[in-house]
């Protein structure tokens, strides 16, 4: 490695970082204000790119080439601005005293929703951006060329972080903002509307990520991937300088960029599980990142989060009537009908183990689909190269998802909030990346096909009956577990870590052998799913696997037990009958997911519960309040 | 006694499932220093934070300047002109002195003089040596000062004041009894929350004496002085 090439990579890495930094300067805004983490800014990024590539040619030929690019530019970031204050106005602003996970869904039903609009608006091709006139050539830096258009980018993240310092720092908006940034409830003592800054701040941080989506045109055409690509790098530029912090996210930037420009030298084919690792051991020495700060406590009152009374088990009739549908299901029902249910109980441990932790437990997971995934893969593994038998894959495949939980477990728990559900996202998607790059082992893209239950187990019924009896087993174990002395200590945690720690408590090995748990069982869910389908891809360690088993809880009722279990059934066939008549599933389930939070936010169960229709009410809190208290 | 600037009738108030005040009553009347009295946890604070629109379960009528304002948001209250200083201060962090007043800052309703940060400087002068440092470095004192400095920004015609000398030097409580008084002479109404039964007298016309989420007595100030079996029952003494 000669100077030159050190010299092109670090301006390569730096121009990278300006991009990173546009983007998170956004969502690390919007967060401070909010303390909302917003899924969609990755969307709003990608809308940026999208309307920037389409008015483009317009523009330029009405302006000329000198200033028609920018201002394209200018207007498609307003634009993203405006369907930002739009998002806020309609549908996050009804949340702001909401817990976690309901924020969480709402932004990520968000990027369902633009998802499916950028595809029927654009279509599923790549868009390929203009190159700007008057940048297109490259210089010549120690012999070694760089791009003009890359030498300017390395320009405007800096301009666009001195222009925000100056915005916040010597402006009466930009006090207001980092008052309320501190103690929002303050603020609004002293006579600051909150819903007109709030509107403000999302209005500028959706147009900055907007202008980044458009800046990127040159470098990369506009895609329907851009969302979830952006949205990973900047939760973890934002993690990493601290959530809230813009000083933070431009030194993160910086950091992340330069690793990206050096780690493709070490580690090619993944810089993402570098970036990840990085994040985690800042993480580590600096639990709220670089420059961030604790979350503030906020001794409101109108953000009550009240604690949950205990659930109660159910009436056991009412367990034992559906036991009996379920055992004799097959029976009557049509085959179709039969693997559905098979999927909806698999499902159904995959939702309830997760909303084991997050309920009962108090954390939050956004990476749950990692214990699912392993599962799947170590089973299919085990069979494909290594002849294991498949019951005993099985069984055995969960046991190593619940030890790599019981790792991942011991780290996440010493965080807290969103940064441990950063962290698990942050896993998931380090499984998901060694899933999908060593293909050797896992078959890459393809992943792994063609492992079936031997003889009699793979019929149709037969795995019905099987499934019923390991899945149901594993959801009876953790039923156990939420009403037993551990459970109840676990919820303790939940609702009061500081008095817990009071009298005693190891809180955190309770919560890491909660999680051991959860993982164990989503890995059971994982082995049992790989058998129903015959095989595996990177697809069931995706985000989209995770956000789904929280969907079900959420339809079903977070509060209540048997929610997951519901959910996760209405999830599965609803999906089924829809996705066949629309090729907008995803629209169809963000609309359902926004629809939920803000109006059922305690879903079916909840809902049936509130009216106490056959049940007892498990809880008369106006919405779950499963937010975890940071101490 | 005047016109009423705040009237709290049969007041109830709720965290979860405790029920904290039970059918309070109360006035505060236009240039009037009125004091809470009681233990800690007796309900002083709660009775500010629901006339400020800060908790949500409650009950009854609280009216400013004629005006019922039980479902407002604060910052709607707030712009009618009544103030807030809650007893742990809430100091922005990370802003100075001089930001944490332009936090508060909002033009008067009326055409009085609007206080500027040079007004509040002489009423503090401590505050105004440390103009720009951030205000989390001020000692207890100063922040005690910026936190009535910040609500008098916003030019309020009343103010409620929790517990202003707790936890203060003996001779920083005497400025801060003195600014009251200057307050006062300035035709301010305030109700203050206090512990401290001296600085209550020093500065105050009236009180209400509240224990366990009631309001136990009511009279003049130098009434309760003179009175053991109040002091004793209902305060710490
Ligand atoms: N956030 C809360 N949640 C539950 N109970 C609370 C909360 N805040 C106060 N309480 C309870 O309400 C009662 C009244 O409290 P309040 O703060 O109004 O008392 P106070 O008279 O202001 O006391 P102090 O002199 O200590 O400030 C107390 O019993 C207290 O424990
Ligand atoms: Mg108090």
């Amino acid at each position: 490695m000669d100077l030159s090439f050190v010299v092109n990579q670090v301006l390569t890495g730096l121009a990278g970082a300006s991009s990173l930094f546009l983007v998170a300067s956004g969502l690390t805004l919007i967060f401070g204000v909010s303390r909302i983490v917003n899924f969609a800014h990755g969307s709003l990024f990608m809308l940026g790119a999208y309307a920037a590539v389409t008015i483009y040619g317009p523009v330029v030929a009405a302006l000329g080439p000198a200033i028609g690019p920018w201002f394209a530019m200018l207007c498609a970031a307003l634009a993203v601005g405006l369907v930002g204050v739009a998002i806020e106005v309609l549908i996050l602003r009804r949340l702001y005293h909401a817990p976690h996970m309901l924020q969480i869904l709402a932004t990520f039903g968000i990027v369902l929703i633009m998802q499916d609009a950028v595809v029927l608006i654009w279509g599923y091709d790549q868009i390929v951006g203009p190159r700007i006139p008057g940048l297109r050539g490259a210089v010549t830096i120690f012999g070694l060329r760089f791009p003009q258009y890359e030498l300017f980018m390395l320009f405007a993240g800096p301009a666009v972080f001195v222009g925000l310092w100056l915005l916040l720092h010597r402006t009466r908006w930009g006090t207001l903002v980092r008052a309320a940034t501190r103690d929002r409830e303050m603020a609004d003592i002293l006579g600051v509307d909150q819903a007109k800054l709030f509107t403000s701040v999302f209005f500028l941080g959706a147009a900055l990520a907007g202008l980044a989506g458009g800046l990127q045109l040159p470098r990369e055409p506009a895609n329907i991937y851009l969302d979830v690509r952006v949205i990973l790098e900047a939760f973890v530029v934002t993690v990493i300088g601290g959530l809230g912090s813009i000083g933070g996210a431009l030194l993160a930037s910086i950091l992340i960029g330069l690793l990206q420009a050096f780690g493709i030298l070490i580690f090619p084919k993944s810089t993402l599980v570098l970036v990840f690792a990085v994040m985690a051991i800042v993480l580590m020495f600096r639990p709220w990142g670089l420059l961030g700060r604790p979350e503030p406590q906020t001794t409101s009152d109108l953000a009550e989060t009240k604690a949950a009374p205990p659930d109660r088990p159910y009436a056991a009739h009412l367990v034992v009537a559906v036991l009996a549908v379920l055992m004799v299901l097959p029976l009557f029902a049509p085959d179709y009908i039969v693997k559905l249910s098979t999927q909806a109980i698999i499902f159904g441990l995959l939702a309830f183990s997760l909303n084991f932790i997050v309920a009962t437990g108090g954390i939050l997971s956004f990476g749950h689909a990692a214990f699912f995934g392993i599962g799947a893969y170590t089973a299919a593994i085990a069979v494909k190269n290594y002849g294991v038998p498949a019951g005993a894959a099985l069984l055995a495949a969960p046991l190593i998802a619940g030890v790599v939980a019981l790792g991942v477990g011991w780290f996440i728990v010493r965080r807290t909030g969103i940064y441990l559900a950063m962290l698990t996202l942050a896993f998931a998607q380090i499984v998901w990346s060694v899933a999908f790059q060593w293909v050797e082992l896992t078959g890459g893209d393809n992943g792994i096909v063609g492992v079936w239950m031997p003889g009699w187990a793979s019929a149709t019924g037969a795995y019905y009956y099987l499934t019923l009896a390991v899945c149901g087993t594993a959801i009876a174990v953790i039923w156990r577990a939420v009403f037993s002395p551990f459970g109840y200590t676990l919820r303790a945690g939940r609702d009061s870590a500081l008095r817990c720690d009071a009298i005693g408590i190891d809180l955190r090995r309770h919560r890491v052998l909660a999680f051991a748990l959860a993982g164990t069982a989503a890995g059971l869910a994982g082995s049992s799913f790989m058998f129903l389908k015959g095989g595996v891809d990177p697809s069931l360690l995706s985000m989209d696997i995770s956000a789904d088993a929280l969907i079900m809880s959420l339809i079903g009722g977070v509060q209540t037990v048997v929610g997951p279990l519901v959910g996760a059934a209405a999830f599965t066939f609803l999906k089924a009958y829809i996705m066949p008549l629309t090729d907008q599933w995803r629209l169809v389930l963000g609309v359902i997911i926004i629809v939920l939070v803000l109006a059922f936010p305690r879903g079916i169960v909840g809902f049936v519960n509130a009216r106490d229709w056959f049940s007892r009410t498990v809880t008369r809190s106006p919405i779950p309040a499963v937010e975890e208290r940071t101490a | 006694m005047g016109e009423a600037m705040l009237k709290i009738t049969g007041l109830n108030a709720y965290y979860g499932r405790a029920h904290i005040l039970h059918d309070v009553d109360l006035t505060l009347g236009r240039g009037e220093v009125v004091a809470l009295l009681g233990r800690n946890g007796a309900g002083k604070s709660t009775i500010m934070k629901s006339a400020m629109g800060l908790l949500s379960g409650r009950s009854g009528r609280v009216e400013f300047r004629g005006r019922d304002v039980g479902a407002l948001r604060p910052y709607r209250i707030s712009r009618l002109g009544l103030a807030y200083v809650p007893e742990d201060r809430r100091i922005f962090s990370g802003l100075t002195v001089l930001e944490n007043l332009e936090v508060g800052r909002r033009a008067p309703a009326d055409a009085s003089k609007p206080w500027t940060p040079e007004r509040l400087f002489d009423l503090f002068p401590n505050l105004g040596e440390r103009r720009d440092q951030d205000g989390a470095r001020l000692s207890g004192g100063e922040q005690q000062m910026l936190t009535v400095g910040r609500a008098l920004m916003g030019n309020p015609l009343a103010i409620l004041l929790d517990e202003p000398s707790e936890g203060l030097a003996p001779i920083i409580v005497e400025q801060m009894a003195r600014a009251v008084k200057t307050l006062k002479d300035e035709g301010m109404s305030i109700l203050l929350s206090e512990q401290n039964l001296y600085f209550a007298h020093a500065v105050g016309d009236r009180a209400y004496v509240v224990d366990r989420g009631r309001i136990r007595y009511e009279g003049r100030l130098d009434e309760i002085m003179a009175n053991d079996e109040i002091r004793r029952a209902h305060l710490a003494v």
